[in-house]
């Protein structure tokens, strides 16, 4: 009697969940403890599995690339097709090729010693325009260093580019930074910093104020599969994931980290691999198909608005310049290898979709080629000949309030200039002009300060 | 009946004979009065500071590692989470180097993050973020991106922990131009800092210290009000004197507080400032102090190459107190070695009070 109702029992407690070890005694060994297939541990609960295998990643295909567009700019899925319309399609055009021209005069005044760096974009243009058309004007920006195509699509003038490389007195940046290091609080993208991905968590902070603010904007934030190496990136992904941070992690795979190739920088699946590992949804696309970069960025955002939750994107292509004005990529990588992929850009397959709709013709072409280098000329001109800022700008921005012991440097400059005019070629900056500071109590003290 | 009520008044009078023993050895001799002899822990500051900010702004949010469920690793942020909930005080993975950048990509976007360091010696992992991009970012962006955070935590000795718990940063931080850095001593100046911290629009670095956490403090009514600020930049003398300026900051203006009390019994009497901000640094009220003692001596827990001492040192010597100075001015700092563990061999690495005792009488050539 008692046997039995022991036995009851325990066949009671096979048939609930309750993590209790079972043994099974007396029954046929096809009977399985319904509650032991499933591991009860904090960290994991998939399931148990009695064959000892590794997870191989080399047996693994590769997470596919999502393309819409084919090498000759022909719709390969037309259910993919975004049909963008005729004005924002040559928007497109004209944003990429504008920036490949920008870039190639910027880079050749590096070399005449105009500007003292730079770097192109050559090659990367779908990513910039594929993604910032997707997005709504306010999505905040953290861009890495090559992404001035967002800026572009933005409204980012050729004025405003070339005066921060300039570092003149129209600088938005106040001369402060080298050039590419662009930014623009009007335009929602973050000014760049060096660092690399350090941006990163800023980005996911920045996603998580959007979202205690229900603001409806998400962030995007740029990165190159190099810098996705950096510590930065591990802690921005864990965060925006167990944060539920509004953010796109945009890297663009461009296949070289300044000499360095993806060989050598990781041994798995590409970024792509990592998101899942984080608990973020991924896709990997063709980032020289800009319909296709489009597409993907859209529903990103889609994805991280709605739900709340990070997106990453890994968007494959390839840097056809060198790193920077710094590098000379024919050191480590064969002539053969650009060229290939210089023959097939994103901007020549934009084109060949454009003329097959019949938007866009050879004497289109050449007509825009000449206006957009002589719409570059003109503000590079205008931009070379403005004068630089202020010394005095030298000593502001450094807190909110102007600290006493730099207004007194300032004051002390500013003096000095004034007595020995003749010795500096003060005529190459910007005259003088008011300022506010603020004293130690916080009360805003209007002031023309004269020499003690 | 009568045994247990003697036993009672027994326990009370031990214990406020207790209360007025360590009341004497923390007494202040402080310049502001005192209205109420209420009592509070460098602790309670802290924490009734971040409550108030927290109830007074609500773009104001804390997070560190166990700051939220766990209430803090020294307990400085208890309650909190409790009463906040989790939008204000957050749990993060062990990154530095993450939830920094996070808190500065939050504040660029509009919010003021409090940051906390489980202890500052982490900071390292994370010194990238609080300085590329917090500090500088306001410049770089010329003056579009404002980062108001605060960074706080624990910093330089602690009790045990050896070498790589027991840096302190002081001279790190204060070395760069975009930070402010403030190094509280005591409650009062906790809570006033901590605030002034908090609402400053700059990114702040406040340097506690864990072995004062448990200490008490009177503290006054004034010091209890929640619009109580110290402002940053200013240093308070805590004690008047005439035959020396002793400046510190931090756990070691009490040291100096016990050794101007032995020195008085010598008929030294030391002028006692404790900076309070680090960065920007009060020079003047030290000057003018100098030109009337004569004599400066520098007190610090930091190790002694390119310290705060040596800050202080240059300054003056810049000054017009160079002229008034009669003796050379004297750094006490800690020992130039990383920290060791075993009891004998940590104090002797920490300045103590026969160190300042020694030294002021060095300078003031008395045996």
């Amino acid at each position: 009697m008692a046997a039995k109702l022991g036995g009851a029992l325990r066949t009671l407690r096979y048939l609930t969940t309750r993590p209790v070890s079972c043994r099974l005694i007396g029954t046929s060994p096809s009977v399985r403890c319904v509650h032991e297939d499933r591991p009860q541990f904090p960290g994991s609960k998939s399931k148990f599995t009695y064959k000892l295998s590794f997870l191989d990643p080399d047996e693994e295909a590769g997470i596919p690339v999502y393309r819409v567009m084919n090498s000759e700019g022909e719709m390969t899925e037309k259910s993919e097709d975004p049909k963008i319309d005729k004005t924002t399609v040559l928007k497109m055009y004209r944003d990429m090729t504008l920036l490949n021209s920008m870039d190639k005069i910027l880079y050749e005044s590096q070399r005449q010693g105009r500007i003292s760096f730079y770097m192109t974009n050559f090659g990367e243009e779908a990513t910039h325009i594929g993604s910032a058309s997707a997005l709504h004007p306010e999505d905040m920006v953290f861009g890495q260093y090559r992404e001035a195509g967002v800026l572009m699509w933005r409204g980012f003038t050729l004025d405003q580019f070339i005066n921060q490389c300039y570092g003149n007195t129209e600088d938005v940046g106040k001369g402060r930074q080298m050039p590419v290091h662009y930014g623009s609080q009007d335009l929602h993208f973050v000014t760049i910093s060096s660092p690399l991905a350090t941006q990163m968590p800023q980005a996911s902070g920045a996603a998580y104020a959007f979202k205690r603010a229900q603001n409806g904007k998400c962030v995007i934030c740029y990165f190159g599969e190099g810098a996705a190496s950096e510590g930065d990136a591990h802690a921005a992904f864990n965060f925006a994931a167990t944060l539920d941070c509004p953010v796109i992690f945009f890297c663009r795979n461009n296949g070289y980290a300044i000499s360095t190739p993806t060989s050598d920088q990781y041994r798995g699946d590409g970024i792509a691999s990592r998101g899942s590992g984080y608990g973020m949804l991924t896709i990997r696309v063709d980032g020289n198909d800009v319909f296709a970069v489009h597409n993907v960025t859209k529903e990103a955002r889609e994805i991280c608005v709605s739900h709340n939750r990070p997106v990453l994107i890994e968007a494959m292509t390839y840097r056809i310049g060198h790193h920077s004005t710094s590098d000379d990529s024919s050191m480590y990588r064969k002539k053969g290898e650009v060229v290939k992929f210089d023959t097939n850009n994103p901007i020549g397959r934009l084109r060949s979709y454009m003329v097959k709709q019949g938007w866009w013709n050879d004497d289109q072409e050449n007509e825009w080629k000449e206006e957009s280098k002589k719409m570059v000329m003109e503000s590079f001109a205008k931009a070379e000949k403005r004068k630089k800022p202020n010394p005095t700008e030298l000593f502001k921005d450094v807190y909110e309030e102007i600290p006493p012991h730099l207004q007194k440097q300032m004051d002390s400059l500013k003096e000095h200039l004034s007595k020995n005019e003749d010795k500096y070629p003060t005529q190459n900056y910007e005259a003088c002009k008011e300022y506010m500071y603020q004293d130690l109590s916080g009360s805003m003290v209007g002031v023309t300060r004269s020499h003690s | 009946m009568r045994h247990r009520e003697h036993s009672i008044r027994c326990f009370q009078f031990i214990s406020h004979l207790q209360k007025q023993t360590w009341g004497i050895m923390q007494r202040k001799f402080s310049t502001t009065a005192s209205r109420a002899a209420t009592q509070m822990t460098v602790r309670d500051a802290l924490n009734s500071a971040m409550d108030e900010e927290l109830a007074r702004d609500e773009k104001v949010f804390l997070m560190g590692e166990e700051v939220a469920l766990y209430d803090g690793a020294y307990k400085v942020s208890r309650g909190l989470h409790a009463k906040y909930g989790d939008k204000r005080v957050i749990d993060t993975p062990i990154t530095e180097m993450g939830f920094a950048g996070l808190a500065v990509g939050a504040a660029m976007a509009g919010l003021k993050p409090i940051c906390e360091f489980m202890t500052f010696n982490f900071s390292m992992q994370a010194i990238d973020q609080v300085i590329n991009s917090a500090a500088k970012t306001f410049y770089m962006s010329a003056g579009t991106v404002p980062v108001p955070i605060v960074f706080r935590g624990p910093n330089g000795a602690a009790a045990g922990v050896a070498a790589q718990h027991s840096q302190c940063f002081a001279s790190w931080y204060s070395h760069c131009p975009g930070l402010k850095v403030v190094s509280p001593y005591n409650s009062e100046d906790c809570r006033g800092l901590l605030k002034s911290a908090i609402r400053d629009p700059n990114p702040v670095v406040c340097l506690e210290n864990e072995i004062m956490y448990g200490s008490p403090f009177e503290i006054s009514d004034e010091a209890l009000s929640p619009d109580f600020l110290i402002p940053i930049g200013k240093s308070k003398i805590e004690r008047e004197g005439k035959h020396v300026t002793l400046v510190s900051h931090s756990r070691y203006v009490g040291h100096c507080l016990e050794a101007a009390n032995e020195l008085a019994g010598i008929g030294i009497e030391a002028e006692i400032i404790n900076l309070r901000t680090l960065r920007p640094m009060d020079d003047a009220p030290i000057i003018q102090s100098v030109i009337k003692t004569n004599h400066l001596v520098t007190v610090e827990g930091g190790w002694p190459q390119c310290g705060i001492g040596a800050e202080v040192c240059a300054r003056i010597i810049e000054s017009p107190a160079f002229n008034y100075l009669d003796a050379p001015v004297m750094r006490v700092t800690g020992a130039d070695v990383p920290t060791p563990y075993a009891k004998t061999l940590e104090d002797n690495t920490f300045p103590q009070v026969f160190n300042i005792v020694n030294t002021v009488k060095q300078s003031l050539k008395v045996p």
